[in-house]
């Protein structure tokens, strides 16, 4: 594996050449498993209501929260490389937001660890995300639901509790 | 001692993006999050008990529980919503 492990940036990634890089070297990779979240342009609402939004963080936290979640995978689960991207400030509806790719020997530990990583990363790395609509500017409000994912790998989630 | 607040998202909104609390020897991130209370007006408002507020000491989540020393970072934020 070739190149940090976590990266922050405003621009925009290629995921074929993000993959090709994790890999390069590395003959024992059999499975990769990526995910890649976009930015929608409604929020449970009408299409087209979302135009814009913006993602905030917490540097030197931001980094090394994710840096913490890569350290527990590898220790989880059978996996040989990953690499985490995140965006942060102005992207429009369809950019791309975050990638998790994850190279492992064999299919099940890349898939299991990329959604470990993303549950994690859900509620536990300071990124905010504040949506443009009609009605104005709004912070996103943090889903329930995502503590609940978390709490499936064993790790108690608090992120939406007062 | 000296400790260094900073805020993000919708607190940084209404608070600013950080400022200097002077607290006694001993002080822990509750007692901290009880000074900015006692400020009153939007502090009050924004860092009140029972509103989902999350805590981090030195870049790292942490609850209200830890210890502080002189030249800590605390930060204060909404729940998080990235990815």
């Amino acid at each position: 594996m070739s190149g940090p492990r976590v990266v922050i940036q405003t621009e925009d990634f290629d995921l074929g050449a993000e993959v090709a890089r994790l890999r390069e070297g590395d003959g024992g990779v059999g499975a990769i498993a990526t995910f890649t979240g976009t930015v929608r342009d409604r929020h449970g609402g009408l299409p087209g209501e979302v135009s814009a939004m913006e993602l905030e963080h917490y540097p030197v936290m931001t980094e090394r929260s994710i840096e913490a979640m890569i350290d527990d995978a590898l220790k989880r689960f059978d996996i040989r490389g990953v690499r985490v991207i995140h965006r942060v400030g102005p992207l429009l509806p369809r950019d791309q937001i975050v990638l998790v790719a994850v190279t492992s020997a064999h299919r099940g530990q890349a898939f299991q660890a990329c959604e470990f990583l993303m549950d994690y990363l859900k509620t536990q790395a300071p990124f905010w995300k504040k949506e443009t609509t009609p009605e104005g500017a709004r912070w996103v409000d943090a889903r329930v639901a995502d503590d609940a994912a978390l709490a499936r790998w064993g790790i108690q989630a608090s992120n939406t509790s007062a | 001692m000296k400790v260094h607040v900073r805020y993000f998202a919708s607190l940084r909104e209404a608070l600013g993006a950080s400022e200097t609390i002077e607290l006694a020897v001993g002080a822990t991130v509750g007692t901290l999050r009880d000074t900015l209370l006692a400020l009153g007006g939007r502090h009050a408002e924004v860092l009140a008990r029972g509103r989902a507020v999350r805590t981090a000491l030195n870049q790292q989540m942490c609850d209200e529980q830890a210890a502080l020393a002189d030249g800590a970072e605390v930060a204060f934020f909404p729940p998080v919503t990235g990815g």
